[in-house]
Formats: structure tokens, C-alpha cells, sequence
């Protein structure tokens, strides 16, 4: 380095300045600005991603759930004349098969046609032998699964028919669907008047419960209300299939009967007369049938349509004014089977002609006499849409099993195939959060249900027994944290000296990190069992260990003088802890005594006894097990807070004689409320949104109570336990997003209204 | 007294016991776990006691180890199912749980006994007990060992455990090299198989017709016969030492005196606990607890090791940190040192707080929803066709569940390196600018480096977080048994698609949803006892860390 330092009068020639010359200095002072305007783009870019993707975790929860709140849709895709109907016959039933590729239309005169869906082609036809002489005065059809249909004929018999597709691959991968007639009861028509009157109306119904067995009822032009049950039977040996049948008149009908209904269970039947009456037949054996109730759903207008939801349990019926109203049989207090109304629907412009119930779920579509088309769902009571179709009267439905499309034909024969979206019917406000009547229930419920053994059954989705749950975990939580995390807070920071308070708050904040599933576990499979068997223990430390402190304290006034100096003021809890272990260890110890002399040896079995039900995992252990949980949360908030009041404030206090006490509810208190609200507010939201524990240390069963024996499930946990088995896209994948939400947006909401509190206080000490 | 109460000393002493009571509880907790955690790999005595049924008057012989005891009211015992004498009844009666192993032989392997009609105690020195890979552990006496049928060696040769313990020893090392072909060779051939099956299909998806179809069919039946040869070789080889493996067998005598044989292939630890040394029992000690903590599960988890949990938690926490650390902390820079401090940056910075309040339960819908299923689920259709309808990265797997946990502790890392930011006094800002540096150089140079130690605590926090987080794993890609580990010596070698098992999902479903509580129930501890470890001192960490950083400031800006 010594050579570079020059000294005046040497005659070496003048050295290279040593800074780089002013273009590299130019150059690299571009170059650093350069830099700093990468640095500058790239942390603002990093800054706005990080930003946009946690608004995007609410945007996009969001979108998964908007698609519940729209309603259905239908474009009409392609218009022809309904193939294969015969001059002055008419459309009596219309089906589509599940690939939308063949409908089919059984026409009054026997005529069972199959045509293309693209441009109404014909398949095949398919007459029906009607015995000479005789034509058909009837049609009546089975449960949708089925495929099974009748027609009444005019003289007293009925001839059953089965509509089948065989489906085969003869060229690879291209479906070739085979549309055929069967007669699954012989082809010979079935004798259900054998007086040989005309059958004025008809019900046909399918069961396999036990043997399987065909119900077909009928209305006679006299009248007559009949009833007959088949039985097949194959042979073992032979394979040679006999029928048997029994033949039954029920009770007379109360006025002219315009529509008939049996159900698949052939136990009930319904009689829908011209005044406007529902009438419910019980006819599980036969022989004693009778009337049980019957029900004025026209209120004065006749009945137009009639038909059951999937399940045939429920009965939804039509009126010459447009009204809509589902009624089942519900079995009330007497254990008394009756029919009850249930719900209505919105009302259509005109007489209701047609009612066309979906496959695997409660909607239906109905058309009506101004040819409005108009798709509701049972559980909901919603009405997806209401749409003009036709001019005139929409005459008949046809909805595929998978509801992804409709064929309409109206009144002057034109057929129409549209595309139908109606994805998540079964959700509605109501639906989600109200009280709804289950088909079957004697009452409207609170239910949550999301899966049930069979398609039929609907799916019950009440987010109310969930959310109370939750409510009720987090009430137990915080009843349980928030007196120790509050009182701990305040003897920690006003009481404790500084130095034990800076061992003391790190080891309740270690707590915080304890993993909950930890917690759960601990819950779950040590405390639960713990406390069934301890249960007085529980009541005895609730009572006697803050009596024990009081009396801690009152002891320690004749403490022995050399004791005190050992543990002067701000050493209170350590001379408390061997009198907590003393007491919890009592509790427990006499717990089986206390049991023996008390509660005849299981106090367990002594509430059971009294009608309190008690589950082993239940809301006692969930409150002790996430109160743990949300201590430390409580505890470290609300201790800042107390600790941050100004120290002149309580000098102050203290200086004009109030004891300490008298300065922490006084002074402390008040000052910092702000602070300890928001503790509370945050703990609060960690109890709402807790999973582990909760799925852990409760029995999971979506109740609806406060009782503190028993569980509870929460929303949390229910996401936990069914998301992963739930498909993606369904209504129930939904409903699951939409509790995710409300967790979300509640806890966020609580979050932010503690740390604008805070923030607030804040403020206001430092202006103090 | 009434002014005792007036000065309020006894409310003093509640909010004291208030603290008291908190600090007993989380002592107590981890005091629980550690004790009953650790217990598990003591070798505890063999009991061997006899038992009358008061009610028949039977005798019953039981040889087990205690797993544990509590007394009861009679009324309680009655209650489930253990019959009480009448004159009995409201007086108390210990209940044991003896664990007497054996599941295979007699159906239960817990059995409670009450201490009514229970002799003495005894500690018979010959008891062993063995440790079995299938059907739990199996208590008895020792009878004789043989060798290919034929009796060597019987109990009460002085060289017996020795012996037994050389050959179970042999059978562990054929294990071994079983295991080490079918897992690695085996699997390796497996692998190219199915990178075959991929190759085909890949012709038919991208319409290959012709000649280079030709080819390549004809290239992949070579490469397939080539491979089914090699497994025939290594077929062959496993038979070998399958035939080895079941050469020899013990002979065992059960407490009711019924002798099973029990091949040794069979078994993986053979112990005598009533007749070993203190020291001798500390070793087995180690041992066990290294096997726990270094070998797979077994019996759908509740017997053998949580290797594969532990592995699993620690690769998907590093795949995280990789990912949150740069987003976290370029996200707080952004915040403090760019970000114009109005109003909106306000609300942004409230916002980003609150959502760890969030339940994570919301970030695991989140992460199923949009990183699996509309991510993954897109990425499978452009990237692995060939593999589909089976997904890749379209089910969940260590990336999402990485990413997941990512953005769940996005917060942490963003409010702790905003502290750390907030605390570098502006003096050593503005003498770097003084200096003329330009912002990215003060940042960079200055800013950045001095809080390090800020953004480190955040990183570790979060890694806390992230290892204890269960809810959210459980949507995300944690499984109850992964076939095998998310690293491995196959290409890439990192396998972020594949699903993992993790400790605090381990315990979940060791604890709940296993077949055999009772066996279980010691894992879980052991296991949790592991976890805790691992969050406690990762958070000690953090907080000694911010204390220094406090101090070390605390100094300079004095």
C-alpha cells in the first residue's frame, strides 16, 4: 500500500486515479439503480402475490359455494312432432333412459313407441295386445326406477308392462342401446274386476321386500275401489314362474275419484276425489283396510295431478288453481299412522297437468295448463325455476335418471328436448338453517345427516345442530379458560416480580404450542375415562380448590416470620401450588367414597338413573381439554395488556392509600378491559375453530343441547371427518365449503374487531 | 376478617392460584406424557399369579406384565361386568390390567382382573418375553429350541438364552436381506414396469401409428422379458432364504400350561425381565427406544416404530420452510419498508395478522378444493396423461400438504420478520443511505442481514406449527400407512406427489382409529412424548433466539 501514497515532487508520472473511470461509474451507477428498481418491483410483486393469495383463499371458498345459491336452468335444444302418435290418441306417460339417447311414449290407444331423442326417429313400436273388443280406459305407472307401467282396460283387467334397454358394444366403444317390451307378469292381462267394469282409474306398484309381489289398484266406472296383490313365484326345478293372486273391494270412497296412487310398500293408498280431498287408505293387510284420515288439499279446487316423489312416501298434489302441496304419512304421538300436509310450493298460473317426479332425488317437474314449466324440490320447498315452454298446456314430462335433460311434449304434440342444470336443489336458506319436515319424522327437525343407507332416503343437511355444537364447545372452553387465563394475567402482571414473570410466561406460553391433537389425545383416551370414574372429584375441586386458596391466604397471615421472608409478596402462588396438588389429590383420592355414600357406588350410573344422559366423551372433558388449549391465548393477550398500563396510573392510586387490590379493580381493570376483551375475542376464535380436540374428545353426534354430558359435533370437525369421503362437486362437497366459510369469515370478523380494540388501546396508553 | 376481605389479600391469593393452577396443568401434561411416554420401553417384571372366580371357585393362572391399576367402587366394577361378591358391595376393589400377550392363543391379549380371589404375586426368572412380528407379544416359559424339528436345546441348559438369542439374531439378518431384495430390487423392477406400461400408453394418447409404433412395442416387450427374467433370478433367491428363514423354532409353554411352537422367524426380541440387571435393562432400554424411534410401524401401527411419521413430518416441514421463508419475508419487506403506510396498508396488515386466528381447519378446505383438486387435477391433464384416470399430483400428496401448511404460516413468518424489521433503529438506515447506498443496497446489505435472527424466529415458529398441525394435514395428504417414503434413491428422488404419514396424524389415528386400543395406547404416549420434544424445543429455540435479538439491539441502540 505504501507505493500508492504519493508525495509532492515525485517526478513519476501521474498514477491512474484509482476510482474507475466516469463511463464504468456511469455504468454501474445505472446498474445499481437498475438493481434497486428490480429489488423495489420484485419484493412489491412478491408483497402483492402474497396478498392475492390469501384473498384468494376467500375468493375462491366463496366460489365453491355460489353455485348453491342458483336456481336451475333449461335451454330448449332441439323441436319435432311426437313421433308415432296415432290420429285422435294421446300421450299417456313419457320416459327417457339414462344416457339420453332413446325416449319412449306409451300412447292411450297401447302403442308404446321408442325414438330417437336427436330428431324423434322411431326405434321401434311396440303394440300391446288388448283382448278383443276392449280398449284401454286407464294407465297408471310404478315407482320411476321401475320402468313398470299398466294399462286399465274397459273390461275390469289391467295388462303389466316393463320398458328394458339392453345395452351392448358391438363396434368398441360405441353404446348400441336395444329398447324392449317385457311382461314381467305374463302377457295375459290381469283380472282386477270380476264384474267386467271398465277401469275408470289405476295404480300399479312393484315391491321386493320379501317375496316380490305387483299391487294393482283400480277405480271402477261404479266406483268401486279395488285392490289386488300378485305374487310370483319361480321354480325351483323348472324355472316355470306361477302368479297368485288376491283380489280385495276396499271401503267406499267418500265423492267421485279422479286420481289413484298406491305406494311401493303397498301399504298405503291415496284417493284424490273431485272436491278436492286427499284420502289415505291403510291397506298393509288387505283385508282390514280402511280409511284413516283424509286431508283438503284443494280447499274447494279439484285435484288435477298427482303423483309421489322417489321413495313413494311422498305425495305431491296438483289443483285446478295451480297449487302445489306435499303431504306424507307421519306417525304421530299415539303412534297413529296419518296423513299430514306438509309443505306448499309456489303456485302456477293455471291448473296443473302433469307431475313428473326425478329419479334418485325429492324434486319434480310439473307442467301446467299455460304451459308454464316449473321445477321445485320436496325438502327445500324451493322452486328452482318457472319458465313458459308452450303456448298451450304442456301436456307430458320425461326427466333422465341423472337430471341432465328433459323431454316436454305439449298439448298440440310438439316435443321438446332441453338441457336441464339443477345441481343443488336440496339447499336453501330455509333448508340450512330452519327446522324442516323429514319425510317419515313426526315433525320438523334439526337435522344433520349428510349420508342415509339408502338413495331415496334424502339427505339432511341443518347446519343449526353443528353450529350449535360449536357454540356449545367453545362455551365450555371458555368457561373454564377464561377465569384462569384472566386472573392469571392480572396476578402475573401486577403481583409477580419481574423476575419470576420472566420464567413463569414463557412456560404458560409453551402451552400454546402443545400440538391439540396432543390435547385430543390426551382427552379422548386419558381424561374421559378419568372423569367417568372421578366424576365427584370433578364437582369437589370446582368447589373447594378456590376455598382452599381464600383459606391459603387466611393461614398465611400466622405464618411463622422466616417463611414469609422466604416467600415475600409476589411468591403467593408458589405457596399455593402444594395446596392444589393436596386438593386434587383428596378429590381424587375420596372420589369412591363420596360415590359409595352418596350415589350407591357409581355416580355414573346415578345420573343415568335421573334421565341425564351421560356420554363418556362429552362436553365436560371438550371445555377442560380446549380451555387448556385457549389459556395460554387468553392469558398471553390480557397479560400485555395488563402489564402495559401505565405505571403513574397505579402509583397514583396507590399513593392515595387504596390497598393493591383496590388499585387492580379500580384502576387496572378498567384500563385495560379493552385489551382483556380482545384476549378474550382471540381465545374465543381459537375455541370456535378448533378441530383435533373436539374430534377427539366428543362422541361427534350432531345433537341439538347444552347438556355438558354430552358431545357435541362441531363444524370444524365435520369438515375433518367428511370432506375427504364426499364427492367433489356434489351438494353435500358444498354445504362443507359453505361451513369452511362461516368459519372463516367468523373467526376473521372476531379477529379483527380484537385487533382494532387493541390497536386502540394502544393509542389511548400512550396518550395517557 | 371483614377487612382482611376489604383489602382484598384473598383475591390476591386466587389470581395467584390461578397462575398456580395453569403451571400445575401444563406440568402436569407433559409430566404425564413423559412419564407414561418413557414407561413404555422399560422392560417391566412378568407377573405370574394365580386367580380365583369366586363364582365358580376355579383357579386361573395369569402370566402378564401390569399395565395398569385402579380402585374403584365395587358398584363401578359390577357395572362392568365383574362379578362381586354380595357382602362386597360399597367397599372399594383394585382393578389390574394385566397385559398376557398371547392374542393368537387366547383371543384377548388385555385382560382386566379385580383383586378379589387374587393370590400372591410371584416373579418367576424363566418367564420370557417375545416380541412378534405378527399378533403382538407373547408371554411364557421357555420349553426347547429346535432345528429343523429336531430338539437341540432344551430350557434349562445354562447356554439356553444365548443360544436363542444367536438365532433369533440369524433370523433378523435373513429378514433383513428378504426385506432388502423385495423392497429394493424388486421394487426397482416393479418401477420400470410400470415406466413400460406409461410408455405404451403414451403411444396411444399421442397417436403413434406405423413404424415408430413398431419400434417402440417391440423395444417394450424386449425391456419386459428382460425384466421378468431378472425377477425370476431374484425369485428364486427370495425362496432360498424364505426355506432358510423358517429352519428353526421355539418351543413355549403357556401359563395354562398348553406349549405352542413358535417359528423363529417369528420373533424380533427376546427378553427375560425378571432376570436382568439394572444396567442390563437400561441397554434394552436404548435399544427399544431406538427402535422405536428408527423402525416402521407394524400391525396396522399399533406395535413397531414411527420412523416413517417422524421422516414424514420432517420432509414435509423442510418442503414448507423451502417454500414460506422467501414469500414470508419478501411479504413483510414489502410491508414495512415499501408499502405506503396509509390506511390500506393498515388494513392489509390486520388482515395477513388475522388470518392466524383462521382455524386451519379452513386452510385444509382450501388446499383440498384448489391445490388438489383445480391444480393438481389440472397439472395431471397436461403433464401425466399417460398415467391418468390414476392422478399424480391430482390427490392429495407432500406438495399440497407443504404448500397447504405454507400459506397457513404465512402469517407467522410475515409478523415476525415485520418485528424484526420494526426494531432496526432508522439511525443505521439512514447512515447506510448517507453513505450513499441506494435503498436495495441499504436493504439488502444493512436492513436485512441485522434481522435475520428475526425472520429465523419466525421460520421457526412456524416450523413449530406446521409439525403440530393436524386438521388441515388430514385433507391435504396424510395417510395412516404410506407404502413408502417421500424420499428415496429412485429418480427424482424427492417424490412431492406421493402421500406421507405424520407424527401428529399418527397419533390421531393410532389412538382412535386402531383395532387395539389397549396395545396402542403406549405408542400413542411414546409418540407424543416424541412430538412434544420436537415443538418444545424448536419454540425454546425461538424464544431464547428473540431474547438475544432483544438484548443485542437493546445494547446497540443505548
Amino acid at each position: 500500500m505504501t507505493d500508492l501514497v504519493r508525495t509532492e515532487g515525485d517526478n513519476l508520472p501521474p498514477a491512474r486515479s484509482l476510482l474507475p473511470d466516469a463511463e464504468t461509474r456511469m455504468r454501474r451507477r445505472k446498474w445499481r439503480m437498475v438493481r434497486d428498481g428490480i429489488s423495489r418491483w420484485g419484493i412489491t410483486a412478491a408483497g402483492f402475490g402474497v396478498i392475492f393469495s390469501l384473498t384468494l383463499i376467500f375468493a375462491y371458498l366463496f366460489y365453491e359455494v355460489a353455485p348453491i345459491l342458483r336456481g336451475a336452468q333449461v335451454s330448449p335444444q332441439i323441436e319435432y312432432d311426437m313421433p308415432g302418435l296415432a290420429e285422435g290418441a294421446t300421450v299417456s306417460h313419457l320416459v327417457m333412459e339414462r344416457y339420453r339417447t332413446l325416449g319412449a311414449m306409451y300412447a292411450d290407444d297401447g302403442m308404446v313407441t321408442f325414438f330417437e331423442m336427436t330428431d324423434g326417429t322411431v326405434r321401434t313400436a311396440f303394440p300391446t295386445e288388448f283382448p278383443v273388443g276392449t280398449q284401454s280406459t286407464s294407465f297408471a305407472a310404478a315407482e320411476p326406477t321401475l320402468n313398470i307401467t299398466a294399462y286399465g282396460l274397459s273390461n275390469g283387467q289391467a295388462m303389466v308392462l316393463q320398458h328394458d334397454y339392453e345395452i351392448s358394444f358391438p363396434e368398441g366403444n360405441v353404446r348400441h342401446i336395444e329398447p324392449q317390451i317385457l311382461y314381467p307378469f305374463g302377457e295375459d292381462p290381469i283380472t282386477l274386476d270380476e264384474q267386467g267394469q271398465p277401469l275408470e282409474l289405476l295404480a300399479v306398484q312393484k315391491t321386493d321386500r320379501g317375496a316380490s309381489r305387483l299391487g294393482l289398484a283400480g277405480v271402477t266406472a261404479d266406483e268401486r275401489l279395488l285392490l289386488a296383490i300378485l305374487s310370483t313365484q319361480e321354480n325351483m326345478m323348472t324355472g316355470e314362474v306361477t302368479v297368485s293372486s288376491n283380489r280385495f273391494t276396499l271401503p267406499e270412497i267418500p265423492g267421485t275419484p279422479v286420481k289413484l296412487l298406491l305406494d311401493k310398500g303397498l301399504r298405503n293408498l291415496f284417493v284424490a276425489t273431485d272436491d278436492g280431498m286427499l284420502h289415505y287408505y291403510d291397506v298393509s293387510s288387505p283385508a282390514q283396510a280402511r280409511l284413516v284420515n283424509s286431508l283438503d288439499v284443494g280447499e274447494g279446487e279439484a285435484i288435477t295431478a298427482m303423483d309421489f316423489l322417489v321413495g313413494s312416501i311422498s305425495v305431491i298434489t296438483g289443483t285446478a288453481d295451480g297449487r302445489l302441496m306435499q303431504s306424507f304419512v307421519v306417525r304421530d304421538a299415539a303412534n297413529e299412522r296419518t296423513l299430514r300436509s306438509v309443505r306448499t310450493f309456489d303456485q302456477h298460473p293455471g291448473a296443473i297437468r302433469v307431475i313428473t317426479p326425478e329419479y334418485t332425488r325429492k324434486g319434480f317437474i310439473v307442467g301446467d295448463e299455460t304451459g308454464t314449466l316449473g321445477i321445485h324440490y320436496g325438502t327445500s320447498s324451493r322452486t328452482l325455476l318457472k319458465k313458459s315452454m308452450y303456448e298451450n298446456a304442456v301436456e307430458n314430462i320425461a326427466i333422465d335418471p341423472r337430471v341432465r335433460a328433459l323431454l316436454t311434449v305439449g298439448e298440440t304434440g310438439r316435443v321438446q328436448v332441453s338441457t336441464l342444470w339443477n345441481q343443488h336443489p336440496q339447499l336453501s336458506f330455509k333448508a340450512l338453517w330452519n327446522r324442516v319436515w323429514y319425510e317419515g319424522q313426526a315433525e320438523p327437525e334439526f337435522t344433520w345427516q349428510s349420508s342415509a343407507a339408502r338413495d331415496e332416503v334424502e339427505s339432511k343437511f341443518s347446519l343449526a345442530p353443528l353450529t350449535l355444537g360449536t357454540i356449545k364447545a367453545a362455551f365450555y372452553a371458555m368457561l373454564f379458560a377464561m377465569p384462569l387465563g384472566l386472573l392469571g394475567a392480572i396476578y402475573t402482571a401486577y403481583f409477580m416480580t419481574p423476575k419470576l414473570r420472566g420464567a413463569v410466561k414463557p412456560v404458560i406460553e409453551v402451552m400454546e404450542a402443545l400440538p391439540t391433537v396432543i390435547l385430543g389425545f390426551l382427552a379422548g383416551l386419558w381424561l374421559a375415562p378419568f372423569l367417568e370414574s372421578h366424576l365427584p372429584a370433578v364437582f369437589a375441586i370446582l368447589i373447594f380448590m378456590p376455598l382452599s386458596m381464600i383459606g391459603m391466604a387466611a393461614l398465611w397471615k400466622f405464618a411463622p416470620g422466616p417463611l414469609k421472608r422466604i416467600f415475600p409478596a409476589g411468591w403467593e402462588f408458589v405457596v399455593v401450588i402444594p395446596i392444589i396438588l393436596l386438593i386434587g389429590w383428596l378429590s381424587v383420592y375420596t372420589s369412591p367414597f363420596v360415590e359409595i355414600a352418596f350415589f350407591d357406588g357409581s355416580m355414573r350410573q346415578w345420573l343415568t338413573d335421573n334421565d341425564i344422559t351421560y356420554d363418556q366423551r362429552n362436553a365436560l372433558v371438550v371445555g377442560i381439554a380446549m380451555g387448556f388449549a385457549v389459556i395460554p391465548t387468553i392469558y398471553s393477550i390480557a397479560e400485555d395488556a395488563v402489564f402495559n398500563v401505565p405505571k403513574h396510573l397505579t402509583q397514583g392510586s396507590l399513593a392515595l392509600g387504596a390497598t393493591s387490590w383496590q388499585t387492580v379493580v379500580g384502576v387496572v381493570i378498567p384500563t385495560a378491559s379493552p385489551g382483556m376483551f380482545s384476549a378474550i375475542m382471540i381465545g374465543m376464535g381459537r375455541a370456535v375453530g378448533e378441530t383435533m380436540i373436539v374430534l377427539m374428545a366428543t362422541g361427534n353426534s350432531p345433537i341439538m343441547n347444552f347438556n355438558i354430558f354430552e358431545g357435541m359435533r362441531t363444524l370444524s370437525a365435520n369438515i375433518a371427518v367428511e370432506l375427504p369421503e364426499t364427492a367433489v362437486g356434489s351438494s353435500h362437497f358444498r354445504i362443507l365449503f359453505l361451513a369452511a366459510l362461516v368459519l372463516f369469515v367468523l373467526t376473521f370478523v372476531l379477529n379483527t374487531a380484537a385487533e382494532i380494540v387493541r390497536q386502540r388501546l394502544r393509542r389511548k396508553y400512550s396518550s395517557l | 376478617m371483614k377487612n382482611w376481605f376489604r383489602s382484598g389479600t384473598p383475591w390476591i391469593w386466587l389470581t395467584g392460584g390461578a397462575v398456580a393452577l395453569s403451571l400445575v396443568m401444563v406440568i402436569g401434561v407433559v409430566g404425564l406424557i413423559a412419564v407414561r411416554g418413557l414407561s413404555h420401553f422399560w422392560p417391566a417384571p412378568v407377573i405370574a399369579v394365580e386367580i380365583e372366580n369366586l363364582q365358580t371357585g376355579e383357579m386361573r393362572r395369569v402370566l402378564g406384565q401390569i399395565s395398569r391399576s385402579e380402585t374403584v367402587p365395587a358398584q363401578v366394577a359390577a357395572d362392568a361386568g365383574n362379578y362381586i361378591p354380595e357382602d362386597r358391595f360399597d367397599t372399594l376393589v383394585t382393578r389390574y390390567l394385566f397385559k398376557v400377550g398371547n392374542r393368537d392363543q387366547m383371543g384377548a391379549d388385555f385382560v382386566w382382573h379385580t383383586d378379589l380371589g387374587m393370590g400372591e404375586f410371584a416373579y418367576p426368572d424363566q418367564a420370557l418375553v417375545l416380541e412378534r412380528r405378527e399378533w403382538g407379544d407373547f408371554f411364557g416359559y421357555p420349553e426347547a429350541l429346535l432345528v429343523d424339528g429336531e430338539e437341540v436345546l432344551t430350557a434349562d441348559d445354562p447356554d439356553f438364552l444365548s443360544e436363542l438369542q444367536d438365532l433369533v439374531e440369524r433370523s433378523l439378518t435373513l429378514h433383513d436381506d428378504i426385506r432388502r431384495i423385495e423392497r429394493g430390487e424388486v421394487g426397482e423392477i416393479n418401477r420400470q414396469l410400470e415406466q413400460l406400461r406409461r410408455d405404451l400408453r403414451r403411444l396411444d394418447i399421442n397417436n403413434v401409428t406405423g413404424n415408430a409404433r413398431a419400434e417402440e412395442e417391440a423395444r417394450v416387450a424386449a425391456e419386459r422379458a428382460r425384466l421378468d427374467a431378472e425377477y425370476d433370478v431374484l425369485r428364486a433367491e427370495l425362496d432360498v432364504l424364505y426355506a432358510s428363514t423358517r429352519r428353526d423354532t421355539l418351543r413355549m409353554r403357556m401359563s395354562d400350561d398348553r406349549t405352542v411352537s413358535i417359528p423363529l422367524a417369528q420373533i424380533m426380541r427376546v427378553t427375560q425381565p425378571n432376570n436382568m440387571s439394572v444396567p442390563a435393562k437400561m441397554a434394552e432400554y436404548a435399544d427399544r427406544f431406538w427402535t422405536f424411534v428408527s423402525s416402521e410401524p407394524r400391525e396396522a401401527n399399533t406395535e413397531g416404530g414411527i420412523f416413517p411419521a417422524l421422516f414424514g413430518t420432517v420432509t414435509m416441514v423442510m418442503v414448507m420452510s423451502v417454500m414460506v421463508t422467501p414469500f414470508g419475508v419478501l411479504a413483510a419487506i414489502y410491508l414495512r419498508e415499501y408499502a405506503k403506510q396509509g390506511p390500506i396498508t393498515r388494513a392489509i396488515r390486520i388482515s395477513v395478522y388475522n388470518l392466524a386466528g383462521v382455524p386451519s381447519i379452513v386452510f385444509g378446505v382450501f388446499g383440498l378444493g384448489f391445490f388438489v383438486y383445480f391444480l393438481g387435477g389440472n397439472i395431471d391433464q397436461l403433464f401425466f396423461p399417460e398415467a391418468l384416470p390414476r392422478p399424480t399430483f391430482g390427490s392429495p400428496g407432500l406438495f399440497w400438504a407443504s404448500l397447504t401448511l405454507a400459506l397457513l404460516t404465512l402469517p407467522v413468518v410475515i409478523v415476525s420478520t415485520e418485528e424484526g424489521l420494526a426494531r432496526i433503529p432508522s439511525t443505521i438506515r439512514q447512515g447506510s443511505l448517507a453513505l450513499g447506498a441506494t435503498k436495495s443496497e441499504t436493504l439488502w446489505k444493512v436492513v436485512v442481514p441485522l434481522s435475520t435472527p428475526a425472520m429465523m424466529t419466525g421460520l421457526i415458529l412456524a416450523i413449530a406449527r406446521a409439525a403440530g398441525e393436524v386438521a388441515p394435514l388430514m385433507l391435504v395428504g396424510v395417510v395412516k400407512l404410506a407404502p413408502s417414503l417421500p424420499i428415496d434413491g429412485n429418480f427424482p428422488y424427492i417424490h412431492l406427489e406421493r402421500q406421507f404419514m405424520h407424527l401428529g396424524f399418527h397419533i390421531y389415528d393410532v389412538g382412535f382409529q386402531s383395532p387395539n386400543v389397549e396395545a396402542a395406547r403406549p405408542l400413542v404416549y411414546a409418540t407424543a412424548l416424541v412430538l412434544i420434544l420436537l415443538i418444545i424445543v424448536l419454540n425454546l429455540t425461538a424464544i431464547s433466539i428473540r431474547n438475544h435479538l432483544r438484548e443485542k439491539y437493546r445494547s446497540e441502540t443505548d
